[in-house]
């Protein structure tokens, strides 16, 4: 774990990601400029640190709706406005991009940031950063798998030889920034059915899984399999952290929770991928078997110690963001996840 | 409210025809209803990428959206190969999911033989549940002997035509009211 900069004897860690969307806020129908929202998300950051979460993260989709893209330039920004959080990328879309590129940005992050600086390397949901970028969809499955085994022949060799379909060859050439160690923590972004998993646990890499709503054990399968193929091909999954990730929405009471976000997931939904949250799953989702997080500050916590005990997972990342909600709310959500959800949970999952 | 009247077919007139002939029913019985007539015949769509539906352009991209504003989409479909046509198929891959949440969805199906009466029941309706559709349990069923060059000329597919319709708008209303109900129940 440590390879990892997890310290598990203080408990799991809690952070928060964004996607760096750009959608109005459905009740005032106002939306900021890209301009703020990029500021709001590097002031979220310093809130998020000055709150005692332990990372945040952010996501790069290249389409409508976002502002985030260039998201580790964003980083970087947010790399010097802060000093202690833990920085990462949720996710970097590795499909599009030339691992030796990616990898020199983290590396420079880790730099900027005293090491503090990982990856969380994902394919992308939607298929048009493939076409904007020009790299073919038709291959997308082996062309993640191969960007990620060079980044993380990167990451464990200054020096690379490398063969590969999708990229020119690299002939013992030196990568550089190295990270302040030498490596740094990389993940691999998974999606709820077990496939991804799967891969993830062949290649040894640690899991950040996605788990956005339903039925919390319905990604039980994916870390059983995660594990058992870490296993199977030789790592110890007792090594190798997890991660999973929701929507996050926290209030005093659940009834101020469920009118507090339903209208931007809603509208999110809605602005991104055509279809919104239906209304009669929103009502269950306060449930502790549910695994969208959102509910009264007793409820979460809840929700988050039974997450613990069904997956084990060394750090929840929530969105808190998404959907165009208020700075006002988003301050109040760090506000509750600091000084009464981050204490109860590391009480309870310290070792 | 917003009907899309489907015809899945790009060859042959026979569905086309029925689905013409719905279409009167609808504007005749329900002047106020919106209708988007869509004859897959006349329209170019590609195939699906898995992209999303909004992110098409020209026709696939109106027969998506078309479809995704719909409160009920009547599907006509003639049989082939004992299943419904590639085109149809096509558009149900292009959508999401859950794209036929809270819509009713009817069927009108036109067939060269009896012995292709349960195709609908084992193949269509699968996919529309799939989808989350609220189907209209009966669909027309017409045979190639209903029809006499270009009218229908068996008076009964007229009455189950007029009673799908029907169905058709009441469902909505149905799932009006449903909407309303949980609106009141949930208070967020």
């Amino acid at each position: 774990m440590e390879k990892y900069r997890i310290n598990q004897e203080n408990g799991m860690e809690f952070g928060l990601y964004t996607l760096g969307d750009h959608i109005l806020n459905p009740l005032t129908g106002e939306r900021l400029s890209a301009e703020e929202r990029i500021k709001q998300i590097v002031e979220l950051a310093k809130l998020a640190e000055q709150a005692g979460i332990d990372v945040f993260s952010v996501g790069e989709s290249h389409q409508e709706h976002f502002t985030t893209q260039a998201h580790s330039v964003v980083l970087g920004a947010i790399a010097q406005a802060t000093e202690t959080i833990k920085i990462s990328s949720s996710s970097t879309v590795l499909s599009v991009h030339d691992p030796v590129r990616v990898y020199e940005d983290f590396a420079t992050l880790d730099l900027i940031s005293g090491g503090r600086a990982e990856i969380i390397a994902g394919r992308g949901s939607r298929v048009g950063a493939h076409e904007l970028f020009g790299v073919d969809l038709q291959d997308y499955e082996e062309i993640f798998e191969e960007k990620l085994e060079l980044l993380m022949q990167i990451n464990a060799n200054e020096r690379v030889t490398w063969n590969g379909k999708y990229r020119a060859p690299l002939n013992n050439q030196v990568i550089l920034p190295r990270p302040v160690d030498g490596s740094m923590p990389i993940w691999r972004a998974v999606g709820g059915p077990p496939a991804s998993a799967i891969k993830a646990g062949a290649m040894g890499i640690p899991m950040t899984l996605t788990t956005l709503g339903g039925p919390a054990m319905n990604f039980k399968p994916a870390v059983l399999a995660y594990k058992r193929m870490a296993e199977q091909s030789g790592f110890n999954p007792d090594e190798l952290p997890i991660g999973t990730t929701s929507l996050f929405f926290v209030a005093e009471t659940e009834k101020e929770a469920l009118r507090g976000m339903y209208p931007h997931l809603n509208g999110g939904f809605e602005a991104i991928r055509g279809t919104g949250y239906p209304k009669q799953q929103f009502a269950q989702s306060t449930d502790l078997r549910d695994a969208l997080m959102v509910g009264s500050t007793e409820q979460v916590i809840e929700k988050l110690l039974y997450q613990h005990e069904l997956f084990g997972m060394q750090r929840f990342l929530a969105q808190i963001d998404f959907g165009g909600v208020p700075f006002d709310q988003l301050m109040k959500n760090i506000e509750i996840i600091g000084n009464d959800i981050i204490p109860a949970i590391k009480k309870h999952t310290k070792k | 409210m917003n009907v899309v009247i489907l015809s899945g077919s790009t060859v042959g007139s026979k569905t086309k025809l029925a689905m013409e002939l719905v279409s009167r029913k609808v504007a005749a019985l329900y002047p106020e209803a919106e209708i988007t007539f869509i004859d897959l015949a006349q329209k170019q769509l590609v195939f699906s990428d898995g992209r999303n539906y909004f992110e098409y352009e020209g026709d696939t991209k109106f027969v998506t959206e078309s479809i995704m504003r719909a409160d009920a989409i009547i599907i006509g479909t003639p049989i082939f190969q004992a299943s419904i046509p590639g085109s149809l198929k096509n558009v149900f891959d292009l959508l999401p999911v859950d794209a036929l949440r809270e819509k009713v969805v009817s069927i009108v199906v036109t067939a060269g033989s009896a012995k292709h009466y349960l195709i609908v029941e084992q193949q269509l309706k699968p996919i529309l549940s799939y989808m989350k559709a609220h189907i209209v349990p009966t669909y027309v069923f017409i045979e190639e002997a209903d029809f006499l060059r270009t009218d229908i000329i068996n008076d009964d597919v007229h009455f189950r035509m007029d009673r799908l319709v029907e169905d058709t708008m009441y469902t909505i209303e149905a799932l009006d009211i449903i909407r309303e109900k949980q609106d009141a129940a949930y208070d967020f």
